[in-house]
């Protein structure tokens, strides 16, 4: 498994990729990108009904498709192959794996399987300033209220933030400064004194939100002080996720510069005979055949839990968008002015990995966490 | 492959070398017994030495023998490749001449492929072997013939047609190295070593039964070799490489690769020895400095993925997808990583990174890789030829115009030194 698909998940992968070929071109990408909510909630439950895309790594007891890492990944690789604007990154895997990851048997049941049919929406909210270290970095603060919580302060960069019916918030409870003092918090979209607001990202394909938190009644999920741990484990399912969703636009990237090479003749030959462009692609390939090999094993050591399985996320996360960004760079370079011109769809992608590489750690951050990780269990 | 067959399999030669692994046998007499039982090269077909086993298993059973210190089938050099080029091309003749003593280790093996003339265009060959009805005649020179100096025999590529087209003028043969006809000189290289050689073919004499494949056909049967080389480029951290423990059989072992291997000592030094690099930040104390974190960590992901890389090529091999040129891919890799590693190395020993010998680093060690690396990206088909061969044969990206084609005779090619 760490080294190949089975015919069943291969099998999978091609009916997404048929469907999404059929139902999300980048016409429809296009006019979704330009809607006010930035995703098509028709499509989205398509994807849901029709293949399951939401719960395909939740166990069928919760709703379900009962499978695993490997195939969630299988589902982010051609989403971000085809840049189907969904809320998949921000509902099925962050809020849904903060709720795997955070919250109790009972509560899991009562309310992930809504988020597993995709008929309510969810997102997480952790980040509040531009750069993230870790849960030091946590200011929003709860209060408990009786039997409920408050919440106090702001979050940023929230994916999906102004549309997602449900927020779990990875907050700080009063008074303590260490991670046992970090909780996840559950807050419902429309209520009271949660102020949201969408933020202009240079990727129209996926929304971001502030989210002003002004004394929010929340639920507190999960047992008192598990909540650091559920989130780092939760950013790490989001890397590799991440990661399989930039190496499908690094292929998607690569394959229309190839094409265009074949065709476009200059000197009167086509681009593609010439070795500075034929070097540049072999060398895109080998890139981005790296960064497959280390985002399909780093899913597989998700799926067996391998102690390595955080070193591996960061890695991954590393070598996709280190991938993604080459092919995003050079695809528009191989275009020549073509490249950069609105109609052509190549900066559509180029605006997706350029957010993909920042969001969840950029590549020296991951470095270094992959460096530290490796360090201790040298 | 399942689990199951692996386990059966690892319980077989595990039984197997319970009754037969001896440490005090002697070296050939072993392989002897290897190379009948068939657990030298499980993957070969059962014919030939082999089990035919799925090459995925080769790591399993690998890991048996290494767990009670049992020695293998003789590997280094280019044996593997002559083996595997015979296999393919080869007559049953060849086949039972040469085969079982390529993994006894008796006879050593290179590769006449080079020219002063045409490295990377290897097909431009002008060395020239001509037939009198009785035998073929042979004559020209060939450059940087790792291992010519001991072998006893080479894989010669030679012009049999000087009218034909230019890869449609070759043959390939297998030669004699120890007849009076070849003259070998050593070649001295940038580290100091003198692994290759120059060969000089004067009226060297080929029987008509060395010919493999058709008159000809030789470049083709010279691809196989080559993609067998592409595959095996990251094997070569093997090489010399002798076992620590006690017994009659290792001290063969040792004295053979003593005796052999002096001038392919610095072989491991060509791929960067990444196995090096962490331990040495750590025990320098530059682990601190957060340049060569950044570093090294792109070293160790580089490493890495490119081992897995490796391994996804050979399982989907063994699912019966048929051999690419994938091993392209893997070759460029390990360029990469030994490039990225000798920097790691640079950056790790400051000022010491100038001195060598005794004086230098891990006593001459770091300099050693520092001056083999670039080794790497030249030897068995350069960086800008995989990219070559992986932008038009992987991606299907057009083919340059030609300026080669017509009669050989014709073609524009370097003067004759
Ligand atoms: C350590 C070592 C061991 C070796 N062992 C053997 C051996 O055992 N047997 C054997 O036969 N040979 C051996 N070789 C030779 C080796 O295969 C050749 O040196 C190599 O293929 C390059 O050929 P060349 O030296 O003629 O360089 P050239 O072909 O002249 O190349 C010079 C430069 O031009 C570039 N270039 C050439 N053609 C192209 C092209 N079409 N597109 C873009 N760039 C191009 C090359 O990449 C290189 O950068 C060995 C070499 C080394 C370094």
């Amino acid at each position: 498994m760490y080294y190949s698909f089975t015919p069943e998940q291969t099998q999978f992968r091609d009916v997404i990729r048929r469907f999404l070929a059929a139902q999300s071109p980048t016409v429809t990408v296009r006019q979704t990108m330009a809607s006010s909510r930035g995703w098509e909630p028709a499509l989205w439950q398509r994807l849901n009904d029709d293949l399951g895309l939401a719960g395909i790594h939740v166990p069928e007891a919760l709703g379900g498709g009962g499978f695993g890492d490997q195939e969630l990944g299988i589902a982010c690789e051609e989403l971000g192959r085809a840049l189907t604007c969904a809320p998949y990154l921000s509902s099925a895997v962050l809020a849904t794996q903060a709720l795997r990851n955070g919250a109790t048997p009972a509560e899991q049941e009562s309310l992930l399987p809504r988020i597993v049919t995709g008929a309510t929406t969810a997102t997480l909210a952790w980040m509040e300033g531009p750069h993230w270290s870790g849960c030091e970095d946590i200011a929003l603060c709860a209060r408990s209220d009786g039997d409920a919580w408050r919440l106090e302060g702001r979050k940023s960069y929230v994916l999906d933030g102004v549309t997602a019916e449900r927020v779990v918030v990875a907050a700080r409870e009063a008074g303590r400064d260490d991670d046992a003092g970090i909780g996840l918090y559950l807050v419902d979209g429309e209520a009271s004194g949660l102020h949201r607001r969408a933020l202009a990202s240079i990727d129209e394909t996926r929304r971001l939100a502030e989210l002003d938190f002004d004394g929010v009644t929340a639920q507190r999920l999960g047992h008192p002080g598990s909540g650091a741990a559920a989130l780092a484990r939760t950013l790490d399912d989001a890397a590799v996720a991440l990661a399989h969703e930039l190496v499908g636009a690094a292929q998607a990237l690569l394959e229309a510069s190839v094409e265009y090479a074949r065709l476009r003749m200059q000197f009167g030959r086509p681009i593609g005979s010439f070795q500075a462009i034929k070097h540049q692609c072999a060398n895109l390939l080998l890139e981005l055949e790296l960064a497959k090999a280390a985002v399909y094993y780093a899913a597989a050591a998700r799926e067996t839990g391998d102690a390595d399985s955080a070193a591996l996320a960061s890695q991954a996360k590393v070598q996709a968008s280190e991938a993604a960004l080459a092919s995003a760079r050079e695809a528009i370079q191989i275009h020549g002015g073509i490249g950069f011109t609105w109609d052509q769809d190549t900066h559509l992608w180029f605006k997706r990995v350029s957010c993909a590489a920042v969001l969840l750690g950029d590549a020296a951050w991951h470095r270094e966490r992959f460096l530290a990780l490796t360090e201790v269990a040298a | 492959m399942s689990d199951i067959d692996e386990r059966a399999v690892r319980a077989e030669v595990r039984a197997w070398l319970e009754q037969h692994w001896d440490p005090q046998r002697d070296l050939v007499s072993w392989r002897e017994l290897l190379a009948d039982s068939g657990w030298g090269v499980p993957h070969w077909p059962r014919a030939w030495f082999g089990r035919d086993l799925p090459v995925a298993l080769c790591g399993a059973i690998e890991a048996e023998f290494e767990a009670v210190g049992a020695v293998g089938v003789a590997r280094i050099g280019i044996r593997m490749l002559a083996a595997a080029t015979l296999l393919e091309h080869g007559t049953e003749q060849h086949k039972s001449r040469f085969l079982r003593r390529i993994l006894t280790g008796e006879d050593t093996w290179c590769q006449l492929f080079s020219e002063p003339g045409s490295g990377s265009d290897l097909a431009g060959a002008t060395t020239r072997a001509d037939f009198d009805g009785t035998q073929w005649t042979v004559n020209g020179q060939k450059l940087w013939t790792t291992s010519a100096h001991h072998a006893e025999w080479g894989l010669l590529l030679a012009r049999t047609d000087w009218d034909a087209p230019k890869h449609q003028g070759l043959s390939y043969f297998v030669i004699d190295m120890t007849q009076p006809g070849v003259t070998v000189q050593p070649v001295k290289q940038m580290n100091g070593y003198a692994s290759f050689n120059q060969v000089f073919l004067t009226d060297a004499h080929v029987p008509p039964e060395n010919l493999v494949g058709a008159v000809g056909e030789g470049w083709q049967v010279a691809m196989t070799t080559l993609a067998h080389e592409r595959r095996n480029a990251d094997a070569l951290r093997r090489w010399g490489e002798a076992s620590t423990r006690a017994g009659r059989i290792y001290d063969e072992e040792r004295a053979e690769i003593a005796n052999v291997m002096a001038p392919y000592t610095w072989y491991p030094q060509r791929t960067g020895r990444v196995d090096l690099a962490l331990a040495r930040a750590h025990d320098t104390g530059r682990l601190a400095d957060p340049a060569l974190r950044q570093e090294l960590a792109r070293l160790l992901m580089l490493s890495r993925s490119s081992e897995w890389l490796a391994q996804r090529a050979r399982t989907a091999r063994e699912a019966g997808r048929p051999e690419g040129p994938e091993g392209s891919l893997g070759k460029l890799a390990a360029s990469h990583v030994a490039r990225q590693a000798a920097a790691v190395h640079t950056a790790i020993s400051g000022a010491d990174a100038m001195l060598a010998g005794a004086d230098g680093p891990l006593d001459g060690l770091i300099a050693e890789i520092l001056l083999s690396v670039p080794a790497t990206s030249i030897a068995g088909g350069t960086d800008e030829i995989q990219l070559n061969i992986i932008a038009e044969r992987v991606l299907g990206l057009p083919r340059e115009p030609r300026l080669d084609g017509g009669p050989f005779r014709d073609v524009p090619r370097n003067p004759e030194r």
